[in-house]
């Protein structure tokens, strides 16, 4: 088991719901719109290319490169933001673990870990070294 | 339907504080509204249009209440510290519509004497924002949030810490001449490159001080300003946008300059060349670098090479910028650096910047700024100005 930093925990609201209820799960969704086919990122119900409602939950493949990055010194662990370019196209922000925080790299591959928060809520997503 | 000459500033103020722990919030606001008024020639009554932002106590109607203003326009646009330079333009189309004759815009705030960790603690303005869930558990502070920026744009660009630092050194320069700046040392690219990593690849000495104080402007239609004793600065043009995430598909090493610097400079009808002197927002130094960039001042992925080798230093540089040390060492107000920007700038066009910093014959200035984080979403606001 992998000793993460204490991460705070989301507040889901209503739109929200679904996704942090099939993290709990493992399950890693994310929103595609009907209307121009485009998988869009953080989810939402009116699509952010089209202005469609005809969204929808699918399954996402968890899978994406290192867009950008940075190494925050300034915490009593060093840890990695990132914004993650899923293989579906959108960039996610998020944090990359389980790695050498020295020997992170633009471009890398990675892959989704589901990573615990405080209060007993929601795991969320998360990425390491694929 | 445009803004160009619809307006002068005829009033700026920055207080001397940079540690208020003795004064209120509104207190501050209070005594920089009185500075600007009298720095106009003008009294409390004569105003009756009103800016504040995010950063004054209970908003306008605390803040109308406790300077007892008889108003009949109001505006509390918040779109982080670069809401004041918006708020010049906002006032000028008030102006220009007859909604208000004198406006105020103020910004104060105290986070030194409250210890606030600005730039490295993660803050929540808004819980109920639908991005929040999608951020707070990954702790973004601002810091963060610029850094994942400036490592694209070396990665792109190949910029260096080097050149970055760069930007740092020439506030320096400036800043030894103002004798309210909170940083009055000037640094080299070697102590710049060496001081501690905050967020890489941002440095203690690539990020903005954190300070107490503030500033306020008066904006003013012409009749009124050619009343006044003081140098006319009139309003040329100005821009405003957001940028952000677009959804996922998005370019992080750009900024809202792209869109409000042109329709800025569209409106004045001037180009870069003309521009004498620049305040440029500098929450930490990529900003500046990018900002640059995005005004057209140099070529997309140059600004490194453009910011290097004293090139922003008065008397030295091409593109003199931040003559009174900037947020990166003079000041940076309640962590929103937009009115300070605005007043050095109407100091060089006035002819009343620091005699070492102050560029010569300085007709034309521009101001902009970025709020919010440029890495995630921003603010963006630019305004050019003219000496008559
Ligand atoms: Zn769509």
């Amino acid at each position: 088991m992998a000793n993460y930093r204490k991460m705070a925990a989301p507040t889901p609201d209503p739109e929200s719901q679904p996704f942090w209820d099939a993290a709990t799960q493992g399950k890693f969704l994310v929103r595609k719109c009907n209307g121009c086919g485009k998988v869009h990122w953080y989810p939402r119900t009116i699509c952010p290319f089209c202005a469609s409602d005809e969204t929808e939950w699918v399954d996402g493949k968890g899978t994406g490169t290192i867009y950008t990055y940075t190494v925050m010194r300034r915490a009593k662990e060093p840890y990695v933001v990132a914004y993650v370019e899923l293989d579906e196209g959108p960039k996610m922000l998020t944090n990359i673990v389980e790695c050498d925080v020295d020997s992170v790299e633009i471009g890398q591959q990675v892959e989704l870990v589901w990573v615990p928060t405080t209060e007993d809520g929601p795991p969320v997503p998360c990425f390491k070294p694929a | 339907m445009s803004i160009n000459g619809a307006a002068y500033i005829v009033g700026a103020f920055e207080h001397p504080t940079r540690f208020a722990p003795d004064k209120s919030t509104a207190q501050l606001h209070g005594e920089v509204a009185v500075g600007a008024i009298r720095d106009a020639g003008l009294s409390k009554d004569d105003i009756d249009g009103l800016f504040v932002s995010g950063d004054a106590p209970g908003g306008l109607q605390s803040m109308g209440n406790y300077l007892n203003l008889k108003l009949r326009h109001v505006d509390n646009v918040d779109i982080g510290g670069v809401s004041p330079i918006v708020q010049v333009a906002h006032a000028a189309e008030a102006i220009k519509l007859g909604k208000c004759n004198v406006a105020l815009i103020t910004l104060a705030g105290r986070p030194r004497a409250e210890e606030i960790k600005t730039g490295t603690t993660p803050r929540v303005r808004h819980a109920s924002a639908p991005d929040v869930q999608w951020e707070f558990p990954y702790s973004v502070p601002t810091a963060v949030a610029y850094a994942i920026a400036a490592k694209r744009h070396m990665y792109e660009y190949g910029t260096t810490s080097e050149q970055l630092a760069w930007i740092k050194v020439a506030a320096s320069h400036h800043a030894q001449h103002n004798p309210n700046a909170m940083l009055k040392d000037v640094v080299t690219v070697e102590d710049v490159v060496n001081s501690p990593m905050v967020s890489d690849p941002l440095h203690r000495l690539d990020c903005c001080v954190i300070s107490d104080g503030g500033g306020a402007i008066i904006v003013a239609r012409p009749e009124i300003a050619k009343s006044l004793k003081r140098p006319k600065v009139k309003l040329l043009g100005a821009g405003e946008t957001t940028k952000h995430q677009e959804g996922g598909m998005f370019d992080i090493t750009y900024s809202g300059a792209v869109r409000s610097g042109p329709t800025a400079f569209a409106e004045a009808r001037v180009t870069q060349g003309d521009i004498k002197y620049v305040s440029i927002y500098d929450s930490f130094t990529i900003t500046v670098l990018m900002q640059l960039e995005d005004l057209g001042f140099c070529e997309k992925g140059k600004g490194g090479a453009f910011v290097s080798d004293g090139n922003l230093i008065s008397g030295v540089g091409k593109l003199p910028f931040n003559t009174d040390g900037g947020g990166l060492c003079n000041n940076h107000p309640t962590n929103r650096g937009g009115i300070t920007k605005i007043i050095e700038a109407v100091r060089q066009l006035r002819g009343e910047a620091h005699p070492k910093v102050q560029v010569k014959n300085c007709d034309l200035a521009l101001a902009h700024g970025t709020g919010g984080q440029l890495g995630v979403r921003h603010g963006s606001g630019t305004i050019i100005m003219e000496r008559e």
